[in-house]
């Protein structure tokens, strides 16, 4: 055996090929809804429904608060009011106008809140598992035992009338549901061989979580909570529909659907008009959330 | 199989006890005395005790939740504040009316949305399947209060061909089934079927396009089935999924009636709850939602007790 080998290898070198650093998840999904013309529509109407809730003081053409006997349900056109007037004798236009500012915001909010307290309580049910997550779930069945109309009704109607009982009770009604779909995805996460091998490695649960677990779970949690909006939109006119939201003056549109549902004989298009906007809005947020579902190709 | 059915029964308890608890809670967490509503303003102390006493409201929570829930159990609920009535009587008089809307809205939701649905997914990204989806957004999108009031508009006080409010010429309460009284339904039926027509159009859209895919049907193909033969087959597969899907929309229907009984003035639980909050009538409320919940966990155990019976390939384990 010759043991004279020369080992004259050739210096390591410190070039590196440059590699092209691969896009990130989240700029293809904003490339493929850029593609998406329903996508960029949706996200057009919401941006401009945004802009209007913020400058709403500055854009209104007259005081949304301004009442007059004489000009009360006035037609689609009329000299002065665009949208006609409302049972009061308001501007609809400028009550449209100002009512885009509490409509999204009591659509909105309630998801918002659950979302960050529901994808926790789902996410610490589903890393825990065994007796925890027994416990949480059974007790998230509860409230998932109820229709969520039914549940958010049966809340606000025995908190009271209130922007802020409304927001709460919407709040309750979407933290089960979020809860469910982060505890389902969770579990399915925890059980990958890469959580294994961090466990394994020593890495406490908090730091497994952390790195391991959130960037797996919150998107497809995500895309669930957006296709909630719409139906807190729905939801949270509903509660104002029936009185149990947002009060008189402020302008919300569900609310102004009620005080003009008088008025359906003499000023039927006028009295419509509340209701277009929820729908438009709700129409948005649900072609948004479909496209940002296939987007991120999360299965529903 | 009957142990399949025992188990999802016993199950079902835990959660039909959590649910009484959230509506025994609900007369807890509202504000202000329970009692302010029936006392007179200048009671005395006394009179306040004895009332506390009388209602039970001075013993502790669990021994208060166990009284009612077992009064519930056999069928009383308490008594309205506001009309003196028991609640049992009122509420079951009103689910009725509620149960009737809800079923012809689903059915009618079921038959528009399963036709929708199985077109879209049969002729999957052609301009039918697209539309089909269109409406199946507008659908889900709608804020149906909303649509109630657009359609009362249009046929009752633009074309007048159907009664806006009410249910039935001779107030609320004789129901027939004859024109006379099925006009009154009809706006509010078809209005409710909106929301169950996206959802169920949505479901079978997917299901069938799923099946399609599947190899059994290039199978059934390469044997020379006709269309109809592979159409019954793709029946078949999706039929205990939409099923499943229709009766769990009735339980909505059946909970999320208030708006639109609100807009029609229908006589049923949606009306008796609007009412309920706004005298404040906790009692009636609790009893309301309470039926309305116990009706929907059951139909939820229906659902799936009836699914897996017809369904071979879902496990019963």
């Amino acid at each position: 055996m010759n043991t004279n080998v020369s080992l004259t290898l050739p210096a390591p070198t410190a070039k590196v090929e440059a590699i092209e650093r691969s896009p990130g998840f989240w700029s293809g999904v904003i490339a493929k809804l850029m593609r998406d013309p329903v996508a960029l529509g949706a996200c057009a109407v919401l941006f401009a429904l945004i802009l209007i809730a913020v400058f709403a003081h500055q854009l209104v053409p007259s005081d949304p608060y301004q009442t007059s006997m004489i000009k009360r349900l006035k037609p689609i056109g009329f000299d002065g009011f665009p949208l006609g007037t409302d049972e009061l004798g308001r501007d609809m236009l400028s009550r449209l106008m100002l009512g885009t500012r509490l409509s999204l915001f009591m659509g909105i909010t309630p998801v918002l809140i659950a979302f960050v307290i529901g994808s926790g309580i789902g996410i610490l049910a589903g890393y825990a598992g065994g007796l925890i997550n027994t416990l949480i779930m059974r007790t998230i069945d509860i409230l998932y035992a109820f229709p969520s109309v039914l549940l958010a009704i049966a809340l606000s109607g025995a908190l009271g009338a209130g922007i802020g009982n409304a927001l709460l009770s919407l709040t309750i009604v979407f933290i089960p549901q979020i809860a469910r779909v982060a505890e389902s995805v969770t579990t399915q996460v925890r059980g990958r061989d890469y959580v294994e091998a961090a466990r394994a490695s020593g890495a406490r649960p908090f730091t497994i979580v952390r790195v391991h677990v959130l960037g797996n779970v919150l998107g497809p949690i995500f895309v669930f909570a957006t296709s909630l909006i719409a139906v807190s939109m729905i939801l949270a006119s509903g509660l104002s529909f029936l009185g149990l939201g947002v009060r008189p003056p402020e302008p919300e549109w569900g609310l102004m659907l009620n005080t003009l549902r008088t008025a359906i004989y003499t000023q039927p298009w006028v009295a419509a008009l509340p209701g277009v906007m929820i729908f438009i809005t709700s129409i948005s947020f649900n072609l948004l959330s479909d496209s940002l579902r296939s987007a991120m190709d999360v299965k529903s | 199989m009957i142990f399949y059915l025992l188990r999802r029964i016993v199950y079902t308890i835990p959660i039909m006890i959590g649910v009484a608890f959230f509506c025994f809670l609900l007369v807890h967490i509202s504000p202000g005395d329970p009692l302010v509503s029936i006392l007179p303003p200048d009671a005395s102390i006394e009179l306040q005790k004895q009332l506390m006493r009388l209602y039970g409201f001075d013993r502790p929570w669990y021994e208060q939740f166990a009284t009612w829930f077992w009064r519930a159990l056999n069928g009383d609920l308490g008594t309205s504040i506001a009309s003196g009535r028991p609640v049992a009587t009122e509420v079951m008089r009103a689910v009725g009316n509620t149960l009737m809307l809800s079923c012809m809205a689903t059915l009618i939701g079921f038959l528009f949305g399963g036709l929708f649905g199985f077109v879209a997914g049969y002729f999957r990204d052609s301009w039918v399947d697209r539309v089909a989806s269109a409406f199946s957004v507008l659908g889900v999108s709608v804020p149906h209060y909303w649509l109630g009031m657009v359609l009362v508009i249009i046929f009752s006080s633009w074309l007048m061909w159907l009664p806006a409010t009410g249910a039935g010429p001779g107030g609320s309460g004789e129901w027939a089934w004859d024109w006379a009284h099925i006009q009154f339904m009809v706006l509010p039926a078809i209005t409710m079927s909106v929301i169950p027509m996206g959802i169920i159009a949505r479901t079978v859209r997917a299901l069938v396009a799923d099946i399609l895919a599947q190899e059994f049907v290039v199978g059934l193909r390469a044997k020379g089935l006709t269309d109809l033969g592979i159409f019954l087959h793709v029946v078949k597969n999706a039929a205990p999924t939409a099923l499943a899907v229709m009766g769990l929309q009735l339980g909505y229907l059946l909970g999320g009636s208030i708006l639109i009984e609100t807009v029609f003035s229908w006589p049923g639980t949606g009306f008796l709850l609007n009412s309920a909050i706004f005298q404040r009538d906790l009692p009636l409320l609790q009893g309301t939602i309470l039926v309305l919940a116990t009706f929907f966990v059951v139909l939820n155990l229906l659902v799936d007790v009836l699914q897996t019976t017809l369904d071979p390939r879902i496990q019963r384990s």
